[in-house]
Parts: C-alpha cells; structure tokens; sequence
C-alpha cells in the first residue's frame, strides 16, 4: 500500500472531530465522513431536542458562494423555486434538477447581499453539485466559489435554543424570523445566525469559519448545560427529520425522483418563465403524478425501513425510502412512494419486514408538528 | 469496556448470549456488552410460545435498535419453557438490565453436554478484549 492509496481511501473529518472522541461519541461513516451518530442514546439526543435543546455538527455539508451581476437570473434558471422573492438576509428551499426533473440535490440559498448568495448543499452531493453549477454558469456573469472546507455548521435546535444562545451575541434574536439569518459575533466568533433546521423544533443553524468551529462548539455546550443542551449525533437527526416529515436525498429525493413526486410542489414555481426542468415538471404535472410520496404507521408490531415493500392485499404498490422507531409519537413510523391512485390516506396495507408481511396503514404528513 | 459487566456464574457465547444454568435447564440472555453495541433496543422477536424448539448456533429471533436489525442465535438446543412476554412492549428492559428484567428464554435443554462449549466470563472478557 502506497501513501497514495492509503489517501484515497482516508474519510473526511469535520473540525470538530476531535470534540466528538472526547465526548465519548460513536463514530460512523457517512458519506465520506467520520461522523458522530450518537453521544449518549439516540433516543435520549431525540427526547433532549424535543424537550429542550439539541446541538449537532453538520459542518460536513457543502457551501457555495454564487456572486455577480448574473447572480439572481442564474439562480432563477438554476431552480425551481422564486429566488427573486428573497429579500437580503432571507433563505428558501428548493431543489437542482435534471432537465428531465428529476433531482440533483435539495438545497437553502440566502441572499447575504445583493449578487450575493450562498447555497447550502447535501455532504454527500458536494462535488457533483459544484461541478453541476459551475457548467450550468458559463454563460452567466457570475463567481461560483466553493467554500465548503473552510465553513462549519452548527445547529442548535430546540424550544430552549434562543434562551441558550442569546446570551453570547449581541444580535436580537426574536427578531429572527424563520428562514431569515443575520450576520453577528456570538461570542466573538464571525457567524451567520440562520433561524432555520432539519428537526421540527425552533433552533438556529450557525455558519462559521472552520478554525472558529472548535471554541463556538464548546461555548454553546457550556451555555447550555443548565437548559438540558445534549450534543445530538446523525442517528438523532434521522428520526426527529423523519417524524417532521423533511425529505433526505438518497431516500426520498434522487435523481430519478421529482420534486412533485416528494410532495415539494410548493417550493416548484412552475408559472417561472423557464428553469432547467421546468418542461419536464409541468408535463409531469398536466399528466398526473404517477407515484406519490406517503407517510406509513406500523399497525402490528414491528419496524418499517427504507427498501421494505409495501403491499396492498397480494400487489406490491410501492417501497419504503425511510423508516424508523418514532421516540416521539411512540410509534414505528416511515415514508415511501406509492402509485399515485393507491396514496389515500387510511388505506390498509402491508409492509414486507424481511420476508413477512406486517400491517400498517398510510397516514397524513407530517408525523409531527411543533406546538405553537 | 470497563464499565460493562459480565457476572461471574453465567455462560457466554461467541454470538453475545450469556446463559444461566439450573438443572436441565437454562435461561438466554444478550449480554452486557451486546445491548451496549445495539444502542436503543426498540422491537424484540423471540419464539414467544412455550414448546417452540431453539438449536445450538441457530438464529431464534430478531433485535432491533433505532438505526439497525440484528439476528439473536442460540446457545444451546431445546424446548422453550416460557419467553419474557414483558419484551414485546419494553424492549428497552434488555438495555437497563440485560441480565436481570431482560431476560428473553428459558430453555428445557435437549443436548446439555452443549454448555460445555460455552465460555466462562473470564474468557468472554478476553475474547472481548480482542474485538
């Protein structure tokens, strides 16, 4: 073995790495990276967010910079959603698709200043997107800057997240709206504070530069000792983004899957002009769906996963994309696709747990939403 | 690993069950370090009927955590006395007491000389040491 090859298969470490080992953290792989996917107990990370307040490193996910007087009309041909609706400091969802709609990524975009944006993309999708984006901005008076290996990104989610973090920044964080951010020090350390995540709680998400990450990291989790704050880990994040009911690519987005399929036609702005894919997905809409995401509740005793069939009576109807033990609502719940006819809310079906067929029926999304 | 406990008068296997002998007759369990390796135990499958048969290194049923599915293997071969019903709906009784509350089987033996195979918490410990 040359030190060439010992390279090539080396995972990915985020900068908080070293603070994970520390924390007694069960590493896993994931994507390419060694990652924390639990602390304690997945269940216990779970319950903490739910309860009171829940930090994760995500750093391993990408972040481009898109700037230039072409920025916005780039952007607009770039995706489905209306990226002109955003005002500076404001953040939607949306997705990159294929011509054919099918996806390439799910994704945030912020407008930080005028021709000035950031895209928030998936770990696992870093490199495809870049090069996806750059060749889709040739003929656009634009900079596309990849600035994923020297950005972190913290998420502290939560009801007790703004009482954790207020203290360290002179930011007004009630004036925050959800999907906005502001630019700020929190503790010193330059950060975008995003009012945004992936749980179904309140919580902010935290851009900040790779070397900052480390202190930002230990600061939050001694502000939030005496507010029941529990470093959470992958496994953590799967099931609280599961009973909320957000789409993972690679299980419910991929591409051969269009945003439309997942239930996403609110972020797909098909009255645009025009977006790579735009044809494809309003055909697709005009001709009806063919297969329609749905959200699956164990009836008999037993866990659903993403790959298991589902069954209505002897037919096979559709497959699962995700599934899981719900710490929340008690129960064993999961999302897959149907065919579009079969997605009726209440149905009785089956899924097929390794070989044996188990009752459960489709119910409505999402498994869970925040008390207001 | 220090913090785990594996007691003295009980048996354990390569597959990670520990076994409590008395008479012709023993009680299966997962151990210590197993339930630490699974994480949150959320769906337990045993044979949950008394006479059900279990064999030497065959899988009798499965463990579920959070994140992953596991197989359970047997011991040793017999008949099935009674299974721990109370797993059915606190699967979570294998984590806070693998030895104890989480007991899953108790077998009538029908080849006790397979006991003989099994290892004592000394050696388990050291075969753990080597994982």
């Amino acid at each position: 073995m040359t030190a060439h090859d010992t390279a090539a298969i080396t995972l990915k470490r985020t900068p908080l790495y070293e603070q994970h080992v520390a924390l007694g953290a069960r590493i896993v792989e994931f994507s390419g990276w060694e990652m924390p996917v639990q602390y304690s107990s997945i269940l216990e990370e779970h319950r903490a967010v739910r309860t009171h307040a829940g930090l994760f490193d995500v750093s391993h996910m990408g972040e481009f910079k898109v700037d230039g007087p072409d920025a916005l009309a780039f952007l607009q041909h770039l995706v489905p959603n209306d990226v002109s609706r955003l005002a500076i400091n404001q953040a939607l969802y949306t997705q990159i698709c294929l011509p054919d709609g099918g996806t390439i990524d799910d994704l945030i975009i912020y407008k930080l200043e005028d021709k000035h944006y950031m895209l928030v993309v998936n770990a696992g999708n870093i490199d495809k997107d870049f090069a996806w984006v750059e060749k889709q901005a040739k003929d656009f008076h634009v900079q596309i800057i990849n600035q994923s290996n020297t950005t972190a990104l913290l998420a502290l989610q939560g009801p007790e997240s703004q009482s954790i973090l207020q203290p360290m920044t002179k930011v007004d964080l009630s004036t925050i709206r959800y999907y906005h951010c502001e630019p700020g020090l929190v503790n010193g350390i330059n950060c975008i504070i995003s009012r945004t995540g992936y749980t179904g709680e309140d919580g902010f998400e935290l851009y900040c530069a790779s070397v900052d990450a480390p202190k930002l990291w230990n600061d939050l989790l001694a502000a939030g000792k005496d507010h029941g704050l529990l470093p959470a880990g992958l496994g953590a994040r799967d099931t609280l983004r599961l009973e909320a009911s957000y789409c993972l690519y690679g299980h419910e987005l991929d591409e051969e899957t269009n945003p439309l399929e997942a239930s996403l036609g609110w972020t797909v702005k098909l009255n645009k002009d025009e977006f790579i894919g735009h044809d494809a997905l309003l055909k697709a809409k005009e001709q009806g769906l063919k297969r329609k995401l749905i959200g699956i509740e164990m009836v008999e005793r037993g866990v659903c996963r993403g790959g298991y069939p589902i069954y209505e009576e002897d037919q096979q109807i559709g497959v699962l994309t995700s599934g899981a033990p719900s710490p929340t609502l008690n129960k064993n719940i999961g999302m897959g696709y149907v065919e579009a006819s079969q997605a009726i809310i209440g149905k009785a079906v089956f899924v097929d747990i390794r070989g044996k067929r188990v009752a459960a029926q489709i119910v409505a999304l999402p498994f869970y939403k925040r008390p207001k | 690993m220090a913090s785990l406990k594996h007691p003295e008068h009980l048996k354990y296997s390569k597959t990670d069950e520990w076994v409590h002998v008395e008479g012709d007759q023993a009680t299966i369990g997962i151990t210590d370090y197993a339930q630490d390796q699974l994480g949150d135990i959320v769906y337990i499958e045993l044979p949950w009927d008394q006479g059900a048969s279990v064999s030497h290194e065959t899988k009798f049923g499965d463990i579920e955590s959070v994140k992953a599915t596991s197989e359970l293997f047997s011991p040793l071969s017999g008949e099935v006395v009674s299974a721990n019903q109370e797993l059915k709906d606190q699967p979570e009784l294998v984590n806070d007491s693998p030895y104890e509350d989480g007991w899953m089987l108790v077998v009538k033996m029908t080849n006790p000389d397979e006991v003989d195979s099994l290892m004592s918490a000394e050696e388990y410990k050291a075969y753990l040491q080597g994982r």
